[in-house]
């Protein structure tokens, strides 16, 4: 076993450990505790669960290299995930939190007293956080596989016990205090590899600088941003600093990511377990600060590795290539193909001449190697994208699970149901989704990078919506609320199943409407659904008296 | 009485929504997509203006944002607050 290995089954163990022992120690009592932790988390320990459960396998592991490989145009990521943010503290946590129930469907189906749109949000939620919780998965499958050389059957079936083992036993309650413990594991994982090669490349300790720094003599010296521009446009591709995309659809990308980042319920769900509106923005602002420094830090990696990975495989004999290029040509992420038969390395833009192809989700994974850290590194990286992984699927297995029991059963079709019963539907349903969720981690649609941009575009055109109109409109009405929800999640799924699924030949620039991506229609449907729900609202009656008074009553400040 | 105080509150809250997105947008619309291409030829260090606000300072700019409204609501609802308990005690004297 290398030493790689023996590091990184030494970190899983001790951080496993330390989960199941949190899960012992803050068992769920009540539905109470299960589905919000007793509302009484302490803002910042919610501000770095709700960091935790946001962050995801895709945050962790495939942002930095999704930023490497668009250059530019990576802002969308950066700026929709995190410009999200403002948006959920200024206009829904607040709110939902004085509204103080338990779920996004909860909200949906008390404001706008109808079960058809509580049962349209259980749908939407539950359609959301499968799509996203499958990605997680396979997020830890191919961690294990890599790291520990299992197969990933067996990796994410780990990983499934662990998270049954917290989930199932601590609800929301050992949910939030074991991403509070991922959250710290995560990020250090990510830090301590960023940090020291930003000193290796330009001296400079602090990451988010060392972008914009020059690079050490060893280097060769000038501004690291520049070098990058230079070496990409002489292998053909478009420099780095430049955007390739239409403006157009870059702003509907950025918006999209934003509204679906305010809309996704088990986001939304964290803030409903501080002890008081006061704490729900706090929370929001120390939730930021910890997603900010994993999100400044994300474009420092992009350029380091990008710069690096150029350098060292750009024209350089293959037989001569450091060892962690093997190891990732086994994992069938990193290809070579010796096209002229030179034996030499060919990265360039022009598909005929290319030789090497790389998975974008390597960058992260594979950067400590390529910088030639030590083990130790390597194997902290692994066991903080586990953290990523796990932390986000519980969160959002959490809300499927509360959609079916709490929502579902004892809100919509078996009210009589007493909270020992809904509490225990509560772990089966967390129990079969986890099962559900493993199936696909282990045989994974091989869509599960488009179905990401599904789940925002869902959550912009569906929830966000309807929520801030609830709260901002007190005249929107059950009819309008429904047809608009319908119409932003019809309109929406239809246009990405179309582009992404029957004819992804299609999806070019000028087929799209607008010249929108279907990463970006969700704002589209944003717009469909605002604009149905105000038309439909306007020739309905106007809601009922108490449901009026119920929106003032949430607008004004708790104690 | 209650119930002008309490549209005057939400006025206020409309306010500091309104002036905060509109920051909001100006950053990330703004500064990070529209006129990026137009900073750009700003220079700072090895940064280009455009670039570095569309993939450091608009995420420092949103800290920043979410801050200023904790504290403003803060105030907003202290004064609320005050203005409320000094009226129904009015009331009671009457």
């Amino acid at each position: 076993m290398s030493s790689v290995q023996l590091w990184t089954y030494l970190f899983i163990t001790l951080s496993f450990g330390l989960y199941i022992g949190i899960a012992v120690w803050s068992r769920a009592g009540s539905t109470n505790e299960f589905y919000v932790a007793g509302g009484g988390v302490h803002p910042m320990a919610n501000g770095m669960a709700t960091a935790a459960d946001w962050m995801s396998a895709a945050s962790f592991i495939s942002m930095a290299g999704l930023i490497a490989f668009l250059g530019r145009d990576g802002t969308f990521y950066l700026m929709g995930w995190t410009g999200g943010y403002v948006l959920l503290a200024l206009l829904l946590a607040p709110y939902l939190r004085k509204f103080g129930k338990f779920t996004v469907p909860d909200f949906i189906g008390d404001r706008y007293y109808s079960r058809t749109a509580r049962l349209v949000a259980i749908f939407c939620a539950i359609t959301i956080s499968f799509v996203y919780v499958c990605g997680q998965m396979q997020g830890a499958g191919i961690v294990f596989s890599r790291f520990l050389e299992v197969d990933i059957t067996t990796g994410v079936i780990i990983g499934m016990t662990v998270v049954f083992f917290y989930a199932v036993l601590g609800g929301m309650k050992g949910i939030t205090y074991t991403q509070v413990a991922q959250y710290c594991v995560l990020i250090f994982a990510y830090m301590v590899p960023a940090i020291f090669i930003s000193i290796m490349m330009t001296g400079n300790p602090v990451p988010q600088l060392g972008f914009g720094a020059e690079l050490t003599a060893e280097y060769g010296g000038g501004y690291l941003l520049d070098r990058l521009d230079n070496i990409s446009e002489e292998l053909g591709f478009a420099p780095y600093t430049e955007g390739q995309r239409s403006t157009q659809d870059v702003f509907f990308i950025t918006a999209a990511l934003m509204f679906g980042t305010a809309g996704l319920p088990h986001v939304i769900v964290r803030f409903f377990t501080v002890p008081s509106v006061r704490s729900a923005r706090t929370s929001a602002v120390y939730a930021l600060i910890f997603i900010g420094l994993l999100y400044s830090t994300a474009p420092a990696v992009a350029a380091f590795a990008k710069t690096n990975l150029m350098n060292t495989v750009s024209n350089a004999p293959y037989m001569e290539l450091p060892e962690w290029f093997y190891t990732w040509e086994n994992t069938q992420l990193l290809t070579f193909e010796d096209k002229n038969g030179d034996g030499l390395v060919q990265y360039v833009a022009d598909p005929a001449l290319n030789e090497l192809t790389v998975n974008r989700d390597i960058m992260v994974l594979a950067n400590p190697e390529i910088a030639g850290l030590p083990d130790w590194v390597v194997a902290l990286v692994a066991s903080g994208a586990l953290a990523a992984a796990l932390s986000t699927a519980a969160g959002l297995l959490l809300v499927i699970s509360t959609a079916v029991s709490h929502d579902l059963l004892k809100r919509s079709f078996m009210p009589q149901i007493t909270e020992k019963q809904e509490l225990f539907y509560a772990r089966i349903a967390i129990f079969v989704a986890i099962l559900i969720a493993g199936y696909f981690g282990i045989n994974p649609p091989g869509f599960v990078a488009e179905v990401v941009a599904f789940a925002f575009g869902l959550a912009a055109a569906s929830f966000f919506p309807a929520i801030v109109l609830g709260i901002f409109y007190k005249r929107m009405n059950r009819q309008g609320a429904v047809a608009g929800m319908l119409a932003g999640f019809a309109f929406t799924s239809f246009y990405i199943i179309y582009f992404k699924f029957i004819s992804p030949e299609a999806s070019v620039p000028e087929n799209w409407w607008f010249g929108i991506s279907p990463e970006g229609i969700g704002t589209l449907g944003t717009l469909i659904n605002t604009t149905v729900a105000l038309t439909v609202s306007r020739f309905s009656p106007a809601p009922p008296r108490d449901i009026q008074q119920m929106v003032e009553e949430i607008r004004l400040p708790g104690h | 009485m209650h119930d002008d105080h309490a549209r005057a509150y939400w006025k206020a809250n409309i306010r500091v929504l309104t002036t905060l997105l509109s920051i909001w947008f100006l950053i990330s619309f703004g500064g990070g997509i529209l006129f990026a291409n137009f900073l750009d030829q700003f220079r700072f260090g090895g940064f280009k203006l455009g670039f570095w606000i569309a993939q450091q300072g608009s995420i420092y700019g949103f800290i920043v944002l979410i801050i200023v409204y904790v504290f403003w609501m803060d105030k907003l609802d202290s004064h609320y607050r005050q203005n409320s308990q000094s009226n129904s005690r009015e009331g009671d004297q009457q």
